[in-house]
């Protein structure tokens, strides 16, 4: 693909022809004084136009004075349009939203027995049974049973995923697909306030409020505007002091000039693309507030097991206490894990298969005993001989509970393999102990890289593990976080989140089952994985459509690119005033004081065509950023002060300098046709 | 708020007694350190006060140093400057009647009126422009005027003190 | 150029020291809200008020009047009254013409103590806010600035000044009688112990009418460094105060970087453009020089533009020389001075017109960095925008509206003493230096009259309070904010692009709200004259 038609591309999502056609029509729509009202500086605008209008009519109607008025009314339409196409950006997500929100016919279970319901008519708490190939009617939680459940109209991922009863993965989205097995789900939300509805209404923006700092933002051009109304309400009597009688046309071209236009035109449409690309990233955030405030966070905290490293851990070594042979302990190793399905168990005996050169059967009257949280072990019964396999502490209190002692050397290697970052399993037959499985974590791929980045934007990365601190310490230093918090309990999340607010610090986290959900509703911002329970989901002020636990990065940079292009395009607002006044003043002035001449330093063509360039420029800018308000100024992983010298150089001092240019050229034009 | 405003009433009354009453006195007393100077550096002549060393006086005979023309005429109970636009007709009008009056190529302080109307010096420049006449009145060697001037001539700030400069020329003959 | 130098340099250096110790007696751990803080503020302002009013009201009444000055206008009154309680001393009368000796002192120098010690205080309770500690008391800090400060210092200029020549006395006029046989009255007064703190205060009201270029108030080339000195130390000491007491040295470093930036540009503008000659002489056989219209010989030649520029950046006011007869290129580096106001600025409120600048500055930089903008690691948001910015209008409204409504009206445009450009600086140069509380004047115009004294009254009242007021507020709303740590992800405060982004800040507001009257005024005035 060459530069244009990459170019050509980009712009063309932008610009697409429904699109564009359904803001043309919306931002005429839009010049209603009600809708107006709630841009204050756009409302300037239109009143100015208005009050340009009446002077055509009262005043005169010169080639001038139309075409002051036509280009005040045009930056208001040009305003209206760029936010109107971001919203059509929007509505063509949820239309496609919409298709999935039909009205299904489901099967509502009632005391001993089953009516058909329209799903409209589900309430919560109500007990729906979906069998497989139907469409899940609501949210809920599964209460029993188990099925694959394709979940693409709303993730858009075609691999069908797990939901079952109990555990965290019980929550359903309605809307999605029953692909094999029957369950009984209990209704958590009632019609038209599913997630599904929920989703939609953001989208089309019903219930888009300003976010604390586009309000904020708001204000402070509102201030600006009333000084620049000050500025050029004096002028009209000051001009009269100077026997210079200024017209209204031309009083209201500087004014719109000089308010900032640019920013307040085109604030609505960065405030919806950025939650359209939090939308794009398949992140549903559940207000703007929560993606804005994604920006300032300062902390993540993530888990380790699946986010910092592959899900999985895998047997790499076996280790033997002193007098025990490599061959004993791997024998022992591979019968202790049969009947273990879990990943690690798995990989135990690979590991030892491949190392024997052998594959062993398991015993027939072998009894199987699962890990349980009570006493973590787990291991194999059979033939008297008890086979037990476990973290350290659970495996010496089981061997010399059995009267047994413990290796002078198995602290040291445990230590040891902890310290090279792996997990040591500890393997013990009845009060014998006879060496240690080493598991090694992967780290997944990238991750260092994707933290430095993240460092870079001055974020603290700590790791949340069940590890014991000398594992712990070590993947941590491998995948560069700054801190970690070892043998974490469910509730040292929330006991962590609370201790690092009271420093100050804004923390995001990430998390799916329902012992995350206290602490997914202390952090400032929680992200719910959408596989994970109901009330994950509940506590959250996002979900992730993904299910992918790294989806953090990506909403803090939303965040940040959306403050980013406020900042950059209000700088670049007020900057381009310094030109607008060097084109205007002198244009106002020069009848009544020839001597002005001098500060017309554009040399432009005549006092009409100055104002009619600047003001021209000033509209047509608008649209002409249309495309950076939507995509979000570029962003970079750097501190914050590198960013600001960036940003400042290119919004700041281009905002200062662009407009010379662009005036002087509009200008050249303009006198060409000899109307001005 | 009754509270408030009593604490205001006492903490206006202290400060008036401590700022005005003690501070002033305060001053007041080390003025008697310096009396002459804290009176207004008056100068007598025969028990009367003739002037004082600070402010400008009109000197209008030829035997004299003029000083700097005063916006307000030396009026030393009502002092101020021209106020005048740097690019006023009136300024170049006065300067005109000047140059008419004295010749060309002055220092430019002879044309300029002084800020509190009461410029005490003139420069260098202006004194030695100045000397000629004074000689030609006083019928004296223009060297000997000179040598008065240099006497009482500030000679980092290349100014001359008119009052100081014309007494001291009534001593010398 | 090196007299400038050393007297900036000598008071920079000083300044730290002095900072230290203002640090020393006002810091303390008093207890107490911004609104109990304001409540305070707002009483004894109104008791400063009335106090001055009644003594200026009935001064013929009054002892220590030998002169027998009579009675004031009632217009007169009010506006004195509000211009000293200010901390402006725009002066609509001439010292030795109208006021009474117990006018002086117990109106207008009590006032020069505590309008000064009022912005001291305040700055302190918004930097003991912003540093997240209790705001205080307002009669304990203002007592304490008065003594501890204003008043050991004050006499030690004027202990100084008496040695320089400036007259300490209650001897009344004294009648000349000439060499020529004239009669010359020279009014004379306690002057020395007034004019210290009319320097030291940012206050600026002068004894005499023709301020500090009257021989009296200021006798020669060593009271003029002393005053010089006197009107810039305590606004750059409050910076370093201000850092001390919020615990952000280098910020506040970078804070006084910025000013003293400003205030060498301004300077270094107002240096060569009065180099040049009175417009009016060109062509004439007088020698070249500086422009000399309006100046005293006796302070040198660098003394005027640097004292027209110290004393407009602080809002002092007083003058060594008519402002009226700059050129008029010069002339736009006072009213820029004043239109800015804190480059160092008035006591105690020049930090806290920066922080305006600051707060406005950080939130339209501050999302660059892609995060909620914050100072001082707490969030700015809209209630503090909206306080900041109505601060900041203040200003111009009241500016560029008095600017207009009395170009058009005959009881403004009547009362200008010269022409054209010329004639409408005088109007703006009047509401800018009542707005800025600053009390300088083009004095040519006719001012004591009704309307200029009651609409500047007002406009000095207004553009005093509300810019004390709302960034008071607004301290006290971040204040309740919780403080994010400082990261390589948040703006810093304490460095060069910091110090940039407020340069920047400043100049922008400033040459977008009033570059439409700088070209109107001055410059047109300097063009119309180039012409010639």
């Amino acid at each position: 693909m060459t530069k244009t038609e990459r170019r050509e591309a980009r712009s063309s999502a932008i610009f697409n022809k429904q699109a564009v056609t359904y803001a043309a029509a919306q931002s005429f729509r839009m010049l209603s004084p009600r809708v107006m009202i709630k841009n204050p500086v756009m409302f300037v605008t239109e009143m100015g136009a208005v009050l340009s209008t009446i002077s055509l009519f009262a005043v005169s109607a010169d080639a001038y004075a139309v075409s002051v008025t036509l280009i005040l009314w045009l930056t208001v339409v040009f305003a209206n349009f760029a936010e109107a196409l971001a919203e059509a950006k929007g509505k063509a997500g949820a239309d496609s939203l919409k298709q999935v929100r039909r009205d299904t016919v489901c099967t509502r279970l009632t005391d001993g027995g089953s009516e058909k319901v329209g799903s409209s008519e589900l309430k919560v708490g109500d007990r729906v049974l979906v069998c497989a190939g139907d469409i899940i009617p609501c949210d809920g939680e599964v209460d029993k049973g188990i099925a694959s459940v394709d979940e693409s109209a709303i993730t858009g991922e075609s691999a069908p995923v797990i939901r079952e009863s109990g555990g965290d993965r019980s929550g359903v989205t309605a809307g999605t697909k029953v692909l094999t097995g029957d369950i009984e789900v209990i209704v958590t939300a009632g019609a038209g306030e599913s997630f599904l509805d929920r989703m939609i209404a953001l989208v089309e923006g019903a219930v888009r409020q300003k976010t604390p700092n586009e309000l904020a933002l708001t204000v402070t051009l509102a201030g600006l505007t009333l000084a620049f109304l000050l500025v050029t309400t004096a002028l009209l009597p000051i001009g009269r002091y100077f026997g210079a009688e200024l017209s209204i046309p031309t009083l209201t071209a500087l004014l719109v000039c000089l308010i900032p236009t640019t920013i307040s035109a085109l604030l609505p449409a960065i405030g919806i693309a950025g939650m359209n690309r939090a939308l794009a990233a398949n992140i549903l955030a559940k207000s703007g507030k929560a993606v804005e405030l994604a920006g300032d966070i300062d902390t993540i905290l993530l888990d380790k097991t699946g986010t910092i490293t592959v899900g999985n851990r895998q047997a790499v070594q076996f280790v033997p206490v002193s007098g025990v042979t490599e061959a004993q302990l791997t024998e022992t190793a591979m019968k202790a894990s049969f009947g273990d399905m879990t990943p690690e168990g798995k990989s135990i005996v690979a590991l030892a298969e491949q190392l024997s050169g052998s594959t062993a059967e398991t015993p027939a009257d072998a009894a199987v005993i699962s890990f349980s949280a009570h006493t973590r072990l787990s291991g194999v019964d059979t033939n008297g001989h008890r086979l037990r396999k476990g973290a350290y502490d659970a495996v010496t209190a089981f061997v010399q509970q059995n009267g047994g002692r413990i290796p002078a050397d198995l602290k040291e290697i445990t230590d040891r393999i902890a310290s090279a970052g792996c997990t040591p399993i500890v393997v013990a037959e009845n009060d014998r102990i006879l060496g240690v499985i080493s598991l090694s974590d992967v780290l997944k791929a990238g991750i260092q890289s994707r933290f430095a980045r993240l460092r870079a934007m001055g974020l603290r990365i700590i790791m949340v593990t069940g590890d014991n601190p000398l594992t712990a310490k070590s993947i941590a230093g491998e995948a560069g976080v700054d801190g970690f918090v070892a043998e974490a309990k469910p509730e040292d999340k929330l006991n962590y989140i609370r201790k690092e607010q009271k420093g100050g610090r804004l923390i995001a986290m990430i998390g799916d089952g329902t012992n995350d959900a206290p602490a997914l509703a202390q952090a400032d911002i929680g992200v719910a994985m959408n596989s994970g329970t109901q009330a994950a989901k509940e506590a959250g002020n996002m979900v992730d459509l993904d299910n992918n636990p790294t989806k953090l990065i990506e909403v803090i940079e939303i965040g940040k690119q959306l403050l980013m292009t406020r900042g950059a395009l209000t700088t670049f607002s007020v900057s381009n005033d310094v030109a607008k006044y060097f084109a205007i003043i002198p244009a106002m002035f020069i009848l009544a004081m020839p001597h002005l001449a001098g500060l017309n330093i554009m040399n432009l063509a005549s006092p009409e065509s100055a104002v009619l360039s600047a003001l021209i420029f000033n509209a047509v800018v608008i649209p002409a950023l249309i495309p950076l308000a939507i995509k979000g100024v570029r962003f970079r992983a750097m501190g914050a002060d590198a960013l600001l010298k960036r940003n400042l150089l290119i919004y700041g001092f281009g905002g200062v300098v662009l407009p010379f240019a662009g005036i002087k050229v509009i200008d050249m034009i303009l006198s060409a046709t000899g109307m001005f | 708020m009754k509270s408030d405003i009593i604490q205001g009433v006492k903490a206006a009354f202290i400060t008036m007694a401590v700022c005005c009453v003690l501070y002033t006195g305060a001053v007041y007393a080390v003025g008697f350190l310096a009396k002459e100077k804290a009176e207004g550096s008056l100068i007598y002549k025969d028990g009367r006060v003739v002037g004082s060393r600070l402010i400008a006086q009109n000197f209008k005979g030829e035997r004299y140093f003029h000083p700097r023309p005063s916006a307000v005429d030396y009026n030393a109970a009502g002092a101020g400057g021209s106020n005048l636009s740097p690019y006023s007709k009136e300024i170049r009008e006065r300067a005109e009647k000047i140059i008419a009056e004295n010749g060309s190529g002055l220092p430019a302080d002879m044309v300029t009126a002084s800020g509190s109307g009461l410029d005490p010096h003139i420069s260098l420049d202006s004194a030695v422009f100045q000397a000629e006449r004074v000689a030609k009145a006083r019928n004296t060697d223009k060297n000997r005027i000179i040598a008065v001037i240099d006497e009482h001539t500030d000679s980092y700030l290349k100014i001359v003190n008119v009052l100081e400069l014309n007494m001291a020329l009534d001593r010398v003959e | 150029m090196v007299f400038v130098t050393l007297i900036i340099g000598i008071s920079a250096v000083l300044s730290w020291f002095l900072g230290r110790y203002m640090t020393y007696i006002m810091d303390s751990s008093e207890q107490g809200t911004w609104q109990s803080y304001l409540k305070q503020f707002a009483v004894f302002n109104v008791i400063m008020f009335a106090v001055s009013f009644a003594v200026l009201a009935f001064q013929q009444y009054l002892p220590l009047n030998p002169d027998g000055k009579g009675a004031l206008t009632a217009d007169l009154i009010f506006n004195t009254a509000a211009s000293f309680t200010t901390n402006t001393n725009l002066q609509h009368y001439s010292g030795e013409v109208s006021m009474s000796y117990f006018s002086q002192l117990f109106a207008l120098m009590w006032l020069q103590f505590v309008s000064a010690a009022t912005g001291i205080a305040v700055l302190t309770a918004i930097a003991r806010g912003l540093g997240g500690k209790g705001f205080g008391n307002f009669y304990k800090d203002m007592m304490r600035a008065t003594f501890y400060i204003l008043l050991p210092v004050s006499f030690v200029v004027a202990v100084l000044l008496i040695f320089t020549g400036v007259p300490m006395t209650f001897g009344g006029t004294v009648e000349a009688h000439t060499i020529e046989g004239a009669l010359q009255n020279i009014a004379r007064g306690p002057a020395a112990a007034f004019i210290a703190i009319k320097q030291l205060g940012s206050n600026g009201g002068g004894f005499f009418g023709p301020n500090s270029a009257h021989p009296f108030e200021n006798p020669n080339f060593w009271s003029n460094a002393v005053e010089t000195m006197s009107i810039i130390i305590i606004p750059m000491s409050c910076v370093w105060m201000f850092g001390r007491l919020t615990g952000k040295m280098r910020h506040a470093a970078v804070i006084f970087g910025v000013m003293l930036l400003l205030l060498v540009m301004k300077l270094s503008f107002a240096a060569y453009f009065e180099s040049a000659p009175a417009g009016a002489l060109a062509g004439l056989d007088v020698q070249t020089s500086s422009n000399l219209e309006g100046k005293e010989l006796r302070f040198g030649t660098s003394a005027a533009p640097l004292w027209a520029v110290v004393t407009t950046s602080t809002s002092n006011g007083s003058v060594n020389n008519m402002h009226d007869s700059l050129n008029p290129l010069t002339g736009l580096v006072p009213l820029t001075g004043m239109w800015l106001n804190e480059t160092f600025g008035g006591v105690g409120v020049g930090m806290i017109n920066m922080l305006i600048y600051i707060l406005t500055g950080v939130f339209i930089c501050g999302m660059m960095v892609g995060r909620t903008p914050e100072y001082l690691g707490r969030k700015v948001e809209t209630q503090e925008m909206k306080l900041v910015l109505l601060a900041l209008l203040v200003h111009p409204l009241c500016i560029l509206g008095g600017t207009a409504l009395f170009t058009i009206m005959p009881w403004g445009a009547e009362t200008v003493h010269n022409t054209g450009a010329h004639g409408f600086t005088e109007i703006l140069y009047e509401f800018t230096s009542s707005s800025a509380n600053n009390g300088s004047g083009f004095e040519g115009l006719g001012d004591n009259t009704p309307a200029w004294n009651i609409a500047t009254g007002i406009v000095m009242l207004v553009s005093r309070y509300v810019p004390i007021v709302l960034p008071l507020m607004a301290a006290g709303s971040l204040a309740a904010k919780r403080i994010s740590p400082d990261t390589s992800g948040t703006l810093h405060t304490d460095t060069v692009l910091f110090g940039a982004v407020i340069l920047g800040s400043i100049i922008f507001i400033g040459a977008l709200l009033f570059m439409p009257v700088a070209v109107l005024g001055p410059v047109s005035e300097y063009m119309a004259g180039a012409l010639k």
